[in-house]
């Protein structure tokens, strides 16, 4: 069943125009996110530096939960979980 | 005789083109996202644009324009990564610099954290320069306002293993053989932050410029001082006492004229403005042993944006054009070498840097 990723518009031009990706969740963040940068490597480096660590403003919600919040890449991602995807406010 | 200018601001890219009627300004490019180096290479058959764009959000890139800015190709895989056993990522870049003119593949990249890159292939994919990355100075660097950053990188033209960078609050290094050894190269240059006056490395140099006509002379805008070098950026002697100000960012070199330099003199660290409140550029035509305020044609009114390191330049028109951007977003250009000056763009965002090329 997997999990499904929302992205903001901004990002779609780097997965084909998708608005929603299906993982196959195994797990955590950091295993989604490895399975993004296998199938769409272009969006990986916009959510990730090439440390593996998510950029700083970028937040990735897990069901309704910023992950920085739970375990960062660490924090679990249920079965049928949803994965937003929503830039910070910042800058002028 | 077409003159375009990259104007890198802090939210976008815009290219102006002049061909003797006029200015005109491109609508943005890379909306938002930061352009703190940008490169026009003119050493192929057709120009090729390189910008080093950064989103605060989703992180640095570089895109390469081959149409004069029409459409710009990106790699899948970022052009510069910092290799993993280093443990650091890339912050943006801040300098893009074509290599000697018999060499059109290779492009440098000055970056923060501070690094240089190498390129093999026209600025596609890089290289970590391994020999200034495992300087044992480097650790003891120390980021300055700005970051921590090569803000300057200028190839020997003459030899492709020669190359002269330099960073704030690093100071001026050099290598001579293709980036393996690197030696600090600033003697005489003045420190004002350190206890030491005169350290072998750590100076806050803000800008280096080689003479276009002597390519062992250099010149350098420092926190607190204008320097230059006659033996390859070994050793410095002030040129500033004839200026109104020793503070500044930018210094640049005509691209031919031995001797002809220009700078955007500001009144002291702690009082970051134009001279005077003048818009006023100043140039030497005896490398440095005399100094001449321009202001034909620039505003007359109370001025007080500064100009920033990078965003000063001159191409290598005939006669040369000069150029300048300021952080309340104005570019100004002169197409005489400085005698007079006219305005390329107005309200634009904080200008970051200025590249022009004749085309």
């Amino acid at each position: 069943m997997g999990a499904v990723i929302l992205l903001p518009g901004v990002l779609r031009p780097e997965a084909a125009g998708a608005s929603r990706l299906e993982v196959t969740a195994p797990g955590t963040v950091r295993g989604v996110l490895a399975e993004v940068a296998a199938r769409w490597p272009r969006l990986a480096k916009r959510l990730r530096d090439e440390r593996g660590e998510l950029r700083r403003y970028v937040n990735l919600y897990v069901d309704g939960e910023e992950c920085r919040r739970v375990k960062g890449l660490d924090t679990p991602v249920p079965e049928g979980a949803e994965i937003q995807i929503i830039p910070s406010v910042a800058g002028g | 005789m077409t003159r375009l200018v990259a104007i890198g601001t802090e939210k976008g890219l815009f290219l102006a083109t002049h061909d003797g009627g006029g200015w005109h300004v491109s609508p943005l490019h890379f909306a938002v996202k930061s352009v703190y180096a940008v490169a026009i290479d003119t050493r192929g058959d057709t120009p090729r644009i390189l910008a080093g764009a950064s989103s605060a959000h989703w992180g640095p890139s570089v895109a390469i324009s081959s149409d004069l800015g029409k459409s710009w190709a990106e790699p899948d895989d970022p052009a510069i990564v910092f290799p993993a056993d280093t443990g650091a990522a890339l912050e943006r870049v801040w300098q893009l610099a074509p290599g000697p003119a018999g060499r059109p593949e290779v492009v440098y990249a000055g970056t923060e954290p501070s690094a240089l890159f190498r390129s093999e292939d026209a600025g596609r994919s890089f290289s970590l320069v391994r020999g200034l990355w495992d300087h044992p100075h480097r650790p003891t660097w120390e980021p300055g306002g700005g970051g921590q950053a090569i803000h300057t990188v200028l190839p020997d033209p003459r030899d492709d293993a020669r190359v002269v960078v330099a960073m704030s609050t690093g100071g001026v290094y050099r290598t001579a053989d293709g980036g393996g050894s690197w030696t600090p190269g600033n003697t005489g240059i003045r420190a004002v932050h350190v206890p030491d006056p005169f350290p072998e490395y750590g100076q806050c140099v803000h800008k280096v410029a080689r003479d276009g006509a002597e390519p062992d002379r250099f010149y350098a805008q420092v926190h607190h001082g204008v320097y230059r070098s006659d033996d390859g950026a070994a050793s410095w002697t002030s040129i500033a006492d004839p200026l109104p100000g020793d503070f500044g960012f930018p210094i640049v070199a005509h691209p031919s004229k031995p001797g002809v330099i220009y700078n955007f003199p500001m009144i002291a660290d702690m009082d970051r403005y134009p001279v005077d409140h003048r818009c006023r550029v100043y140039r030497s035509r005896d490398a440095g042993a005399s100094w001449e305020p321009l202001s034909d044609g620039l505003p007359t009114e109370p001025f007080y944006p500064s100009v920033l390191r990078d965003a000063m330049c001159v191409d290598a028109g005939e006669p040369a054009g000069v150029y300048f951007g300021s952080k309340s977003g104005e570019v100004f250009a002169s197409l005489d070498e400085g005698d007079s000056w006219s305005r390329v763009a107005a309200h634009l965002p904080a200008v970051l840097c200025v590249r022009a090329a004749v085309i």
